[in-house]
């Protein structure tokens, strides 16, 4: 059991190379990496460097070229309900209302096993928690970008996950919503204990949000260059770190990381 | 995929908004030659539905008088325009051609009484507006029944793309008419083989539409799919069908306006009622009038196939995930 808390999600060995026309390019390489259960993991790196096709192996929509990868002690062969998404664009469809888009994730979970007004009752309770009530019969074409990616977490949480991957949900937002969210999206990781593997391009939001960092050198063949453990007190309030010496410490730390070792994306391309 | 006959009605509107965007403060959206048919038949008001952003209304309001007044009078121009240049032909020829007023004087004639019957070979224009409108609806819609689920197919399984590829290529081009004797020597009768002629011209804009739809459904739609773990039935029902529908609708808009001008031609050869046949029956009946009538007809009858298929195309299409 011990072992399956601090090793929620193992990868081992992982080595992705994708097929083009000039040849074989190899994305990552040499990839280890263990999440522990309830545990907040970010990845942060330049962009070109894997982040997003290291999530999208842990999601499972692609397969690793060499290596393995275990989420609760079982090989991931394909995507699934337990561990779901948050995709950058919120992915939406912009035919089905908000209730109906979370409503797709949870009749696919639990349909099995629960009555219709359970479901409903589940849907519901899943946009209060993003606190879009108000919105639910509203199409995504209707609300603010912010507001459907709320719906985007809203419907990934609603699966009750055992992993939350998060593809730099917030990137397309601008800075106050983004801040707002981040607020929100620890709170609600504190209330359900979810266990969060998140890629950002934002130092802020990883030392804010995460537990560990997990900083990715610069690809082709890129790999995992070093992880920072962040150890602030929760709940962590955006105010009272913004002048905490720790978070400013690992603020630095990051930053240094990404801009004076690893910062000549441009020459080494 | 075959050189696609795509062309969204939406992808129109968009980009004429934004063009009389731009020219809003100095001439209006005044109708280029290049413009496109849509904006030329059904002008600004069309646009406006598709997206109707805030700020650009809030900026033309005070210019509103003036904008009505652009909305109507370029066509009313043009229609004038159009009587002229009729007036000076009737001049010219000498009276060979009628005369505008004369034709609208035959026109309030034949259209008081639409519904008339005096045997097969006489029939009021209504009855044969109706039995071509019944011939396309019938051929179109067997090219539906056949074409969305071969285009479904098509889009899907890039085997069977390439394997109808040169098929669809290669007959295409083909004018639907050719097929006509192909018709009349199998069903043996000239209103099956009318039918056919219209089946075999909607089908290839409904099975290119269709698979272009299909193959066009956004990655980021399918990986929700994945995600999800959908069944094949939720796959089709909740995100390909309504993904392809503005695609299919296009499809539907090419095909209709397709059959449309192809069923006069196919029913001049095949005779029976119909507006084509009824062209020709002027025609030899040195009825010119009635053939200028039969010609206005036939193109109303178009704009409001068009329109309708536009303004269904609309009330399907949803906004895109934008990156």
């Amino acid at each position: 059991m011990t072992s399956l808390t601090t090793k929620y999600i193992e990868i081992q060995g992982v080595e992705q190379t994708f097929k083009t026309r000039k040849g074989p390019f190899r994305a990552l390489q040499n990839i280890n990496l263990t999440v522990a259960r309830g545990e907040f993991v970010a990845l942060i790196g330049h962009s070109g460097c894997g982040k997003s096709t290291l999530l999208n192996l842990i999601a499972g929509l692609t397969t690793p070229t060499e290596g393995s990868l275990l989420c609760a002690n079982r090989e991931i062969a394909g995507p699934g309900p337990e561990r779901a998404v948050v995709f950058q664009n919120h992915s939406l469809l912009p035919w089905l209302t908000c209730f109906e888009n979370v409503y797709l994730a949870v009749e696919r979970v639990f349909s099995a096993t629960e009555s219709k007004a359970q479901l409903k009752a589940r849907t519901d309770a899943a946009l209060a928690m993003v606190g879009l009530s108000a919105a639910a019969q509203k199409r995504p074409g209707e609300i603010s970008g912010g507001m459907k990616q709320r719906v985007g977490i809203a419907r990934a949480l609603s699966m009750e996950p055992k992993v939350l991957l998060l593809d730099e949900p917030f990137g397309a937002l601008d800075a106050l919503t983004r801040a707002k969210l981040q607020d929100e999206l620890l709170q609600i990781v504190a209330n359900t204990q979810s266990t969060v593997v998140m890629v950002t391009h934002d130092v802020d939001e990883a030392v804010l949000l995460s537990d560990r960092i997990v900083m990715m050198t610069n690809g082709p063949s890129a790999t995992i260059g070093e992880v920072l453990k962040v150890e602030l007190p929760r709940p962590r309030s955006r105010v009272a770190l913004a002048e905490d010496i720790r978070y400013l410490g690992y603020r630095k730390a990051v930053i240094d990381f990404l801009y004076t070792r690893q910062g000549h994306v441009e020459k080494a391309a | 995929m075959v050189s696609a006959v795509f062309h969204s009605p939406l992808e129109a509107a968009p980009a004429a908004r934004s063009g009389d965007k731009t020219k809003a403060r100095d001439a209006g959206p005044a109708p280029s030659s290049a413009a496109h048919k849509d904006m030329m038949t059904n002008p600004p008001t069309t646009p406006a539905a598709v997206q109707p952003p805030a700020p650009v209304v809030a900026a033309r309001a005070p210019w509103d008088a003036s904008a009505l007044w652009l909305a109507v009078l370029p066509p009313l121009l043009g229609l004038g325009l159009l009587a002229l240049v009729w007036e000076l032909v009737f001049m010219g020829t000498g009276g060979s051609i009628p005369s505008p007023r004369d034709t609208f004087a035959q026109a309030v004639q034949i259209f008081s009484d639409p519904f008339y019957s005096k045997g097969p070979n006489d029939q009021g224009v209504g009855w044969n507006v109706l039995s071509s409108l019944k011939r396309v609806a019938m051929g179109f819609g067997m090219a539906a029944v056949v074409g969305i689920p071969v285009g479904f197919m098509i889009g899907r399984f890039s085997f069977l793309s390439r394997m109808f590829n040169p098929l669809i290529s290669l007959l295409r081009p083909v004018s639907p008419l050719a097929w006509l004797p192909i018709g009349l020597l199998v069903f043996k009768g000239a209103n099956p083989a009318a039918i056919w002629t219209i089946f075999i011209c909607s089908i290839w804009p409904m099975i290119i539409n269709t698979a272009v739809g299909v193959q066009r459904v956004p990655q980021d739609y399918m990986n929700v799919a994945r995600v999800l773990n959908l069944s094949e039935w939720k796959i089709v029902t909740k995100i390909l069908f309504p993904a392809v529908l503005p695609y299919m609708l296009t499809g539907v808009r090419l095909a209709v306006g397709t059959a449309w001008l192809v069923i006069v031609a196919a029913e001049m050869l095949t005779g029976g009622v119909g507006i084509g046949f009824w062209v020709w029956d002027e025609w030899n009946n040195l009825n010119v009038k009635n053939i200028i009538i039969a010609i206005f007809v036939i193109g109303i009858v178009g704009l409001v196939l068009e329109f309708a298929l536009i303004k269904l195309a609309i009330a399907f299409t949803f906004e895109e995930v934008k990156n």
